[in-house]
């Protein structure tokens, strides 16, 4: 027995000892975690700042430059005289053939691959070669453009060459997104369409599109404002450097706002004024893809349905 | 009874016209639409493999795989391992920067951030990735350049080191937000189990979550790569022309995406070596950037855990 009692406090004190190492050790564990959580957030605040950063060396030089001169000038070989009004019309020019191109290829695909293509080999086919298409990467699609609409059915540098690449460079993201929407409506919309006697195509037109209308038209402007910022397809087709006139049909020669702000950058070295004339490109560009974005958040949340 | 059967006889005959027309002509139109990404897919591959296989008959691999670039020369000369440098070193510097900075944000949002700030930050990480190119291009060329040489004063005004973080900053998002959606597709039971038997947030994140997601993350950066391979204008504009086989990224250096782009929107004669020499350089970029997605398809096929 008196061995059993001078061990016990021997014990107690070992074990006191052992909780006291452990707590320091729970506490150096809570501290690491929780150190580390403002060590990730910082991380996202850096990312954050660049792009804060970017947006004031825009604005700050630009300061000055973008006028309404500015954007209803025609380009010049003084800075102090160039507008952007030939790269607005080019940009407006090339959306009149991107926007019905791709809508009516890229919902036409979505709907055959969600309400008519049969579950098999050639929905797989389909499917696989969309998503392949979405990776190929943009310089790639003009080269496309620049052998197959350029040279081959000579369109050359016109508008209507570029904005068929175009097209075909955002009809992946266009039909991605439409198949979302197509797949988001309810079998049961469905289902009591066919159980009031009407057909496939009544049931497709009537009931399915106009549900995922909303989805598809806000996927549509995200997909057609990636090509309204995209640049490296375009001067791949050897879009010229200088137009000092306004495009007046889609088989005319082009600029287009990305380009412009390309090849102002690039004269910088010379007249560092170009850089301004970039900048001030830039804020226009960035604002009409602003708006087309808002345009697209108003619709997703004011018309789009959830089941 | 008479009346009746003719009625019904009516109405399937009306109901045989209609169908005919609506379920034969609008699936074949819908096909023949759905067809057309087909189509785009061979067209590429076709137009890259004929042109890149005329310059491949002009010239020898073993030029092809040499150090001396001068396509513009008047003995032309055509080795392409400047261009797989520059391409590999800014595609490195990218993910330097894409990787840490992406993993941090999707480790803070799954596993730190409250409801309210993953609201918060999330379209503003999205901002990022929807931003044009081109803006990056003039960003790196005009801002991130003239500061890191404050930092470097060796630096040259065009060089690889800035374009390569900028195009970082721009797969960040990328990064971020596939990996996130990795780690949310852990399943809870198996966090909060861990967070049960008194593992703190961090070791969570490291011993559970980052373990069950890898397959979504190694897929996630092996997409952040092939994306900044692939990326044209940051690099053209920032990283400058530079034919030299060069190591040292705070020299100018051309990656295969700028040689495509430089070439043509200089003057590339049709037929001559110089212009098939971009389908070559472009079928290259093209096999390494189908190469990269199989491998981020195999690789979050192969080593998904399933739950």
């Amino acid at each position: 027995m008196d061995h059993v009692r001078e061990i016990v406090p021997d014990a107690k004190k070992g074990i006191k000892r052992v909780f006291q190492a452990d707590r320091k050790q729970i506490q150096r564990r809570v501290q690491l975690s929780e150190s580390l959580r403002y060590v990730f957030a910082s991380m996202i605040f850096m990312a954050l700042l660049v792009l804060i950063f970017l947006l004031v060396d825009i604005f700050r030089t630009s300061r000055g430059w973008l006028t309404w001169d500015f954007i209803t000038g025609n380009l010049s070989i003084f800075p102090e005289k160039a507008g952007i009004f030939g790269a607005i019309m080019g940009t407006l020019y090339m959306m009149l053939i991107v926007i019905p191109v791709t809508f009516i290829l890229g919902v036409s695909t979505a709907i055959y691959l969600e309400e008519y293509a049969k579950q098999g080999r050639l929905k797989h086919f389909i499917n696989i070669n969309i998503s392949n298409l979405a990776s190929v990467p943009s310089v790639i699609f003009g080269l496309l453009g620049l052998a197959v609409f350029s040279r081959l059915m000579g369109l050359g540098g016109s508008i209507l060459a570029g904005g068929l690449t175009m097209s075909l460079l955002v009809l992946p993201i266009v039909v991605v997104a439409s198949q979302e929407a197509l797949k988001a409506v309810p079998s049961y919309l469905r289902e009591a369409s066919y159980a009031l006697g009407a057909d496939k195509w009544t049931t497709v037109s009537r009931v399915v599109i106009p549900v995922a209308l909303p989805s598809i038209l806000t996927g549509f402007i995200l997909g057609v404002s990636r090509a309204i910022g995209e640049t490296a397809p375009l001067v791949v087709l050897g879009i010229p450097t200088l137009i000092l006139r306004v495009p007046r049909g889609i088989m005319d020669d082009f600029t287009t706002l990305p380009i412009q702000i390309y090849y102002w950058t690039l004269d910088t070295v010379l007249t560092p004024e170009y850089g301004n004339l970039a900048a001030a490109t830039i804020v226009v560009l960035l604002l009409v893809l602003l708006v087309m974005n808002s345009v697209a958040i108003y619709i997703r949340n004011r018309f789009e349905k959830k089941f | 009874m008479e009346k009746d059967t003719k009625i019904r006889a009516l109405i399937q005959q009306k109901i045989k016209e209609k169908n005919y027309v609506m379920d034969k002509i609008v699936p074949g139109f819908l096909l023949a639409m759905a067809m057309i990404s087909v189509v785009t897919t061979f067209g590429i591959v076709f137009t890259l493999i004929t042109d890149a296989y005329r310059f491949f008959s002009a010239v020898s691999f073993r030029e092809v795989f040499s150090t001396d670039l001068a396509p513009l020369n008047a003995n032309p000369r055509f080795g392409f391992l400047p261009l797989f440098v520059g391409t590999l070193s800014t595609s490195i510097i990218a993910m330097l920067v894409a990787v840490p900075v992406g993993l941090s944000a999707a480790i803070y949002l799954s596993q730190y951030a409250s409801a309210h700030v993953r609201k918060a930050v999330k379209p503003l990480l999205e901002v990022l990735a929807g931003i044009p190119t081109i803006v990056y291009g003039f960003f790196a060329y005009s801002f991130v350049t003239p500061f890191l040489m404050r930092l470097i004063p060796s630096l040259s005004a065009k060089n690889a080191l800035s374009p390569g973080i900028v195009m970082g900053i721009m797969i960040i998002p990328m990064v971020a937000s596939l990996s996130e959606d990795a780690m949310n597709a852990v399943p809870k039971i198996m966090k909060e189990g861990a967070l049960g038997l008194g593992s703190t947030k961090l070791e969570v994140a490291f011993k559970v979550v980052i373990p069950a997601a890898i397959s979504g993350i190694l897929s996630s950066i092996v997409l952040g790569i092939s994306r900044a391979i692939g990326e044209t204008m940051i690099v053209t504009i920032a990283s400058g022309s530079s034919k030299a086989f060069t190591l040292d990224v705070t020299k100018s250096m051309q990656t295969m995406t700028s040689y495509i782009v430089e070439f043509t929107s200089g003057d590339a004669a049709s037929g001559t070596t110089g212009y098939y020499s971009l389908y070559a350089v472009g079928l290259l970029l093209f096999l390494f950037t189908m190469m990269m997605n199989q491998l981020a398809h195999y690789i979050s096929k192969k080593y998904r855990e399933a739950y």
